[in-house]
């Protein structure tokens, strides 16, 4: 299939190649954003080739990866393309880039930067709206015919006055604290570094879990964050306590999680990731005080279009020899 | 009212002012039936007797002069003449669609309601119903519920979902800016949409755009939220002529009251497409709801529970026990919408 491409695209013949082994939501939505005269993508995913074939063949001319979080740049993949020089993900978080390798190698990446922080923050808030106000639950109740048959729907939690407390003070948290003021919650906050904000700071996360209702993690999967959000935090949390997650699975425990929810032990849940992607534990599926996403919550089309223009921005940067537009630098 | 004063002797159950009460408020299966009680008056609970409504308040209700409505029953004219001495209605509601406001200023009998005590709670929900729909997170929450049943994985058929909508730069059109469109327009403020108004009259306090034409106001924004009350005028209100305004790519949510928006025109606009979705708290004739509505993901059902929060029904709670204590000892009224002076 590639040497078809290669006479077909005989004037680009010279470009360099962007490798794409799975394409990024935004590429398959919005595919024509991605034509370029600095570069041209070479789909992975469209060769029969296997992915090390494919790699090996095409070594010599991939300058830049495109990928996203269900596409990992691992050990291996790097290793076989000597002429890497960037990996542009169409997402924050790196955790699914092998970032000491491309450290030691010199290979930049730039990630989404705060484009999304917005819809992130959007549907953080839109999901503990969900979980206090059973929203989901309510609109099932309805279609389910139960309004006419049961009568009045149960009682919610008002959110005015709530003690809302955010993991991970970045450029999504800050949206979502932005965000919860306007509904008269108290916002406080748990993160690396205490920031010059008026919120509340908990260097603990599990004290912050305990003076929270509602924890909302806003935080990336690291080393230090991954698991993070354990039995002994969600216990301080308590029986009344929700948790919104719009980070990233991993850092929950998602098996203490499911327990403590299937006992009671936390009230309910607003869920945009798991552990392990695309696999949703069963038990979740039952509970009407969990509201599920399958990993949706930058999935707008004015943010996909945003994140085609800044990965085709930071890929022409890269071939004309300009700064990158979001590079991600060492922490 | 003297005689309900006891002048500092213990009072007899018997000697305490009634309120009556035409159905069980929701309050009392929730909390207990002790949630509005007061050592200042009694109920009367009209539903407990065999007596069809007319005759009982023939026989029971003559000398009554409080009633507390709630759960949408009905005060007609038609009651009230059957009630000489009445001179207060208290509703459980903020809306007084249901209530004979004009036979109530005609007798000079009082109407309060339950002011802006949940308020907060409709906004939460109009914003709630508007994320969701923008960002199909209930269509979301079924897919991955009902489609992962027999199968573990959310792969693949995600992309059906239909991508959604961002909030921030939306024009946000809200009818009604009284306390909770206010409230409302503050949220969305947050999440940075850009809000505009119609109202019976412009508000000189408020620097939002004002449409005086709910059409025009409709062809000037993205999203339309309905937060006023229903009356002879806004009955329709929200007719083929505003949707048509509003355009393919408009949404619509109500927390105000079904018949406000024409709701079979609503409905055949959204099952032809020709505006983009609406999230709906209410409904012309509840507990029904059009069934083609059912079968749409791209809208978002709510069986009439904006104010449906512990915090709020608690609140209002003590608010009518307050307003009908301050009532019976001829104090002033924490709310109250027609005076009988």
């Amino acid at each position: 299939m590639e040497i078809h491409e290669e006479h077909r695209d005989h004037q680009s013949q010279h470009l360099p190649r962007v490798l794409v082994i799975k394409p990024p939501p935004p590429l398959t939505l919005f595919g024509d954003k991605f034509i370029s005269r600095s570069f041209q993508l070479l789909k992975a995913y469209e060769s029969s080739l296997s992915l090390e074939q494919f790699l090996i063949s095409h070594a010599h001319s991939i300058e830049a990866i495109l990928c996203s979080g269900d596409s990992p740049v691992t050990l291996d993949i790097l290793r076989l393309l000597p002429k890497l020089r960037l990996v542009v993900t169409a997402s924050a978080g790196v955790n699914h880039i092998h970032m000491p390798e491309c450290r030691r190698r010199g290979i930049a990446v730039a990630n989404a930067g705060s484009i999304f922080s917005d819809d992130a923050a959007d549907a953080a808030v839109g999901l503990l709206i969900d979980v206090w106000r059973k929203i989901s639950s309510a609109d099932r109740f309805l279609r389910q015919g139960l309004w006419s048959k049961i009568g009045d729907y149960p009682l919610g939690s008002k959110l005015g006055g709530k003690r809302v407390g955010i993991v991970g003070l970045g450029n999504i948290g800050l949206q979502v604290a932005k965000r919860l003021q306007a509904f008269g919650c108290n916002v406080l906050y748990n993160s690396r570094s205490k920031k010059p904000v008026p919120y509340a700071f908990y260097s603990n996360v599990c004290e912050l879990a305990a003076n929270s209702d509602a924890l909302i993690i806003c935080c990336a999967l690291t080393d230090q964050t991954r698991r993070m959000i354990n039995r002994e935090v969600m216990l301080a949390l308590g029986k009344e306590g929700i948790i919104v997650n719009v980070g990233r699975g991993a850092v929950i425990d998602e098996n203490e999680m499911v327990r403590c929810l299937v006992r009671g032990e936390i009230a309910g849940a607003g869920l945009d990731v798991f552990e392990n992607e695309p696999y949703v534990p069963k038990e979740l599926l039952e509970l009407d005080n969990v509201v599920l996403q399958p990993h949706r919550a930058v999935f707008t089309s004015e943010c996909f279009v945003d994140l085609c223009e800044l990965a085709v921005g930071n890929l022409e940067a890269l071939f004309s020899n300009q700064p990158l537009l979001s590079p991600v630098t060492a922490e | 009212m003297e005689a309900y004063h006891g002048h500092g002797k213990e009072k007899e159950s018997q000697d305490l002012p009634r309120v009556l009460l035409f159905k069980p408020p929701p309050d009392f299966h929730l909390f207990g039936d002790e949630c509005f009680s007061s050592n200042k008056f009694k109920f009367l609970k009209a539903w407990e007797s065999p007596l069809p409504l007319d005759q009982f308040l023939k026989t029971h209700a003559q000398s009554v002069e409080a009633i507390l409505s709630s759960g949408g029953a009905p005060v007609t004219a038609e009651t009230l003449r059957l009630m000489p001495a009445v001179r207060l209605v208290m509703t459980t509601s903020a809306g007084l669609n249901h209530v004979d406001i004009a036979e109530c200023r005609r007798r000079g009998i009082t109407v309060a309601n339950a002011g802006n005590v949940f308020s907060e709670d409709v906004a939460d929900l109009a914003v709630g119903l508007l994320i969701d729909l923008l960002r199909n997170i209930s269509a979301s929450d079924r897919f991955v519920k009902q489609w992962l049943r027999p199968r573990q994985a959310a792969e693949g058929d995600c992309y059906s979902l239909g991508i959604g909508s961002k909030l921030g730069g939306k024009r946000v059109g809200i009818v009604g800016l009284g306390s909770i469109g206010s409230l409302v327009a503050k949220r969305l403020d947050a999440f940075g949409c850009s809000i505009s108004y119609n109202s019976r009259t412009k508000k000189p306090s408020v620097s939002y755009p004002f449409y005086s034409n709910v059409c025009e106001l409709a062809a000037n924004c993205d999203i339309l939220i309905i937060c006023c009350g229903l009356t002879a005028e806004t009955h329709h209100m929200i007719n083929k002529q505003v949707l048509s305004a509003l355009g393919k790519e408009g949404v619509v949510i109500n927390i105000g009251r079904g018949p406000i928006i024409d709701e079979q025109e609503l409905v055949r606009c959204l099952v032809q497409g020709e505006i983009k979705g609406a999230g709906l708290d209410v409904f012309e004739n509840e507990p029904d709801v059009p069934k083609e509505l059912l079968a749409l993901d791209n809208v978002v059902l709510s069986p009439h529970c904006a104010v449906f929060t512990w915090e709020t029904f608690k609140d209002r709670q003590k608010l009518v026990v307050e307003n009908l204590e301050a009532f019976f000892s001829n104090k002033p009224l924490l709310t109250k919408i027609v005076d009988n002076d």
